[in-house]
């Protein structure tokens, strides 16, 4: 990592003092320490035993598979990084910058068209659209995480405050629709603009007295008040049915008209053949909007003066406040707005999953919420997008591929390797690429001079 | 009273193990004013590595002495913890320096979430459970009714988290490495100008914070005599909130906040419910961060521009 701390001229400098020797040192310094580090948390696996007590069982061959796979990496990464230094200093690096939002706005219509189409698609591809149920369940699960994703880009990538208790108001907005509709009846049409308030009213309760906090303090302070509701959802059993959750809430309706195979049912009306499949769409396109909404949202936002000061906030909030900016309003409108689409999320994902539980809501779901904001590179919609579509449906599609499996053995499931991989993306982003992957964040006004 | 005095005596070891973590967090944060949130899984995998340690010494090994088998483990977790501590600055961290403001903050999330999953891929998902070490009780008190006891176990970790207080608090304050880190966190630069190795300061704070934290984590594991990958979690933020309530930047104040947290913890759990205890202390974390986040021995902060 040495070359992360140095100048691009330094490195190059370097880079060419000390070419194949020097690579392969350091390489070897890295395997060496990654050997230090499996031992002994790699090299011996404890299993419960058939008696009491544990049986512990060497794997010294992953220990060094896994040392040669860091020495290779590493080299592989230093002669990447020697050249491209070089490369870097002959060319000014605003053009990286127009390249990344070119790749942006090609990427845009083609991911909003395959959203739209999806059903259409899943269904010419699998034969029927019962057969292409696994795809639409797919894109259903995606579009939820960019929803959120979308959510928390307003909170983190607009605002700049660090909220990592997000996933509290998807839970205040699940519970909501869960608890209105098996207790007072309510339809779910009632129950979501419902579940936005309430979470939206959340946001601002817990925004009030922790907002005057500085960055990382507020990050801890929103984590223990995610932790908080979701211990207060396990404990308080008379309230939220404890960790056994709430079931058989109510399904969706097409506007009253209930997904049934009777008389008044959404088939019958429109003179169509039942098929169960019209609600499993008719939810995709339901989340498809109800996320379409929120980057509509976020974008009309960016043009009136509070996204402005959003912005401004980010960027340096002493400034904002000298220049007459109430940071307390800016940041709390921020905070209310995402928690509120995060609770039209926490309904829906009650409708859909007809089941909600304490277990769905841990921090774990915040922190991927966050890596999907972050890996987008914060602020930018596109890259949110993308970056919901690599890490939720990217993991699905692995466990499909059958020579993972000849390689890996029998047993292997891409879905353990997920957080790890969510982990060490989150680190290598923040090391490598703290902008974004996709797409840069942009203030979305600049003084002219600027842009040159 | 005999009731209360048994649970101050666990609310005491407890406390002592939330201090040792929560000086990782301190000491960090104080020489470069980040919130190092994969503190506490580098706690959980240091519990892991002395569980390991320890199950090669007593079933491969046949070590019999529990004195010799405390120390190689402790020793044995410290090592190799530091060597984590050190990896994780060099790798995620340090890079990071000049960057914007939050990004040491999501690195260290991704660090985070790395390790207790990295611990969950290579040793499984399940808890795991220790032989006790020693099981002796030392009677303090008795009468009809109650019995005060103080266990070897809870004499063991309070006397070693009190030898290593010390010796930390004499490394901190008397010798060179204790000025050039104090040097470092009053004003970086100036530092360096003056021939202080910034980087190097820096690596081996995280050195000697992943080495208390495994100590805690050591400690942790003779005490409750099983650990799972997700152990860290809820431990790094009882810290986390022992530190902060102490007056992050301050050592004293992280031990003295970890004792309170313990205490409080313990207290909670005996005369209200223990389902909420985790709650409290979230709740605490809040209270302190919203009236006084300064802490208890901590410097006010002001704001620069």
């Amino acid at each position: 990592m040495a070359s992360g701390s140095t100048t691009p001229i330094a490195a190059t400098a370097r880079a060419e003092a000390s070419p194949l020797p020097g690579l392969i040192k350091d390489a070897g310094l890295f395997a060496l320490v990654t050997l230090g580090l499996c031992v002994p948390i790699v090299s011996y696996r404890t299993d419960l035993g058939q008696g009491i007590g544990l049986v512990i069982t060497s794997r010294w061959g992953t220990v060094f598979a896994l040392c040669a796979a860091i020495f290779v990496l590493r080299f592989l990464q230093q002669l990447y990084l020697g050249g491209r230094d070089r490369r870097r200093a002959a060319r000014a690096p605003i053009a990286v910058v127009e390249g990344a939002s070119r790749l942006g706005a090609i990427l845009a219509p083609i991911t909003l068209g395959i959203a739209l189409t999806l059903p259409l698609l899943a269904a010419l591809g699998a034969g029927s659209l019962g057969e292409g149920r696994y795809w639409i369940d797919l894109g259903i699960l995606i579009l939820t995480y960019v929803m959120l994703g979308w959510g928390l880009n307003i909170v983190v990538g607009l605002a700049g405050l660090l909220d990592l208790g997000y996933v509290a108001f998807y839970a205040v907005g699940a519970y909501s629709y869960a608890l209105l509709s098996t207790v007072f009846g309510l339809s779910f049409w009632v129950c979501l603009p419902m579940a936005g308030l309430f979470a939206a009213a959340f946001g601002v309760l817990l925004g009030f007295p922790v907002l005057r906090l500085r960055g990382d303090y507020l990050a801890i302070v929103t984590l223990a008040f995610g932790e908080i509701i979701r211990l207060v959802l396990i404990n308080w059993t008379d309230f939220s049915g404890g960790s056994a959750g709430i079931s058989s809430i109510p399904r969706v309706s097409f506007f009253g008209l209930p997904f049934t195979a009777g008389e008044s049912g959404f088939a019958a009306t429109f003179g169509l053949a039942f098929n169960p499949m019209h609600r499993l769409v008719f939810l995709y396109y339901l989340i498809l909007v109800l996320a379409l909404v929120t980057n509509l949202v976020t974008l009309r936002m960016r043009r009136l003066p509070l996204g402005r000061a959003w912005e401004a906030l980010r960027e340096d909030e002493i400034a904002c406040r000298s220049l007459g900016i109430d940071t307390t309003i800016t940041k709390l409108t921020a905070f209310a707005l995402g928690a509120m689409f995060a609770g039209f999320a926490g309904s829906f994902f009650a409708v859909r999953q007809a089941f909600v539980s304490p277990e769905s809501f841990n921090f774990l779901e915040s922190a991927i919420i966050l890596a999907i904001v972050v890996l987008g590179g914060m602020g930018s919609q596109i890259g949110v997008a993308i970056a919901a579509i690599v890490m939720v449906g990217g993991p699905e599609l692995l466990r499909n591929l059958g020579f993972l499996k000849a390689v890996f053995g029998e047993g292997f499931d891409p879905n353990e390797y997920r957080l790890l991989l969510f982990g060490l993306a989150m680190v290598a982003m923040m090391v490598f690429r703290p902008r974004g992957l996709i797409s840069e964040r942009t203030p979305s006004v600049t003084i002219a001079e600027r842009g040159r | 009273m005999e009731f209360f005095a048994q649970q101050f005596i666990n609310g005491l070891t407890l406390g002592s193990i939330y201090g040792l973590i929560a000086i990782g967090y301190t000491m960090v944060f104080g020489i470069i004013g980040m919130v190092n949130f994969a503190h506490g899984d580098v706690f959980m995998v240091s519990a892991f590595i002395a569980l390991i340690a320890f199950l090669i010494l007593t079933t491969w090994l046949g070590l019999s002495s529990v004195a010799l088998v405390f120390l190689i483990v402790l020793v044995v977790a410290m090592v190799l913890t530091a060597l984590w501590g050190w990896a994780i600055e060099r790798v995620a961290y340090r890079p990071l320096r000049g960057s914007f403001r939050l990004a040491p903050l999501i690195s260290a999330i991704g660090v985070s979430i790395f390790l207790s999953n990295f611990v969950q891929v290579v040793q499984g998902a399940r808890n795991k459970p220790v032989p006790p070490l020693v099981r002796d009780v030392i009677v303090l008190y008795q009468n009809e009714q109650y019995t005060v006891t103080l266990s070897y176990k809870q004499a063991i970790i309070m006397v070693t988290t009190a030898v290593l207080l010390a010796g930390f608090w004499y490394l901190v304050q008397k010798t060179p490495f204790g000025r050039a880190q104090r040097a470092v966190e009053q004003d970086r630069r100036m530092a360096a100008l003056l021939g202080i190795n910034v980087d190097r300061t820096i690596s081996l704070t995280f050195v000697l914070g992943a080495a208390l934290a495994a100590v805690a984590g050591t400690l942790y594991l003779l005490y409750y005599g099983v650990v799972s990958f997700s152990d860290g979690f809820v431990p790094g933020v009882k810290a986390f909130t022992a530190a902060v309530l102490g007056g992050i930047g301050s050592l004293p104040g992280a031990v003295i906040g970890g004792i309170i947290i313990g205490l409080i913890e313990t207290f909670w759990s005996a005369y209200f419910s223990i389902e909420y205890k985790d709650v409290a202390a979230f709740l605490i974390l809040i209270v302190v961060l919203i009236f006084k986040p300064s802490g208890i021995l901590g410097r006010p902060e002001v704001e620069k521009v």
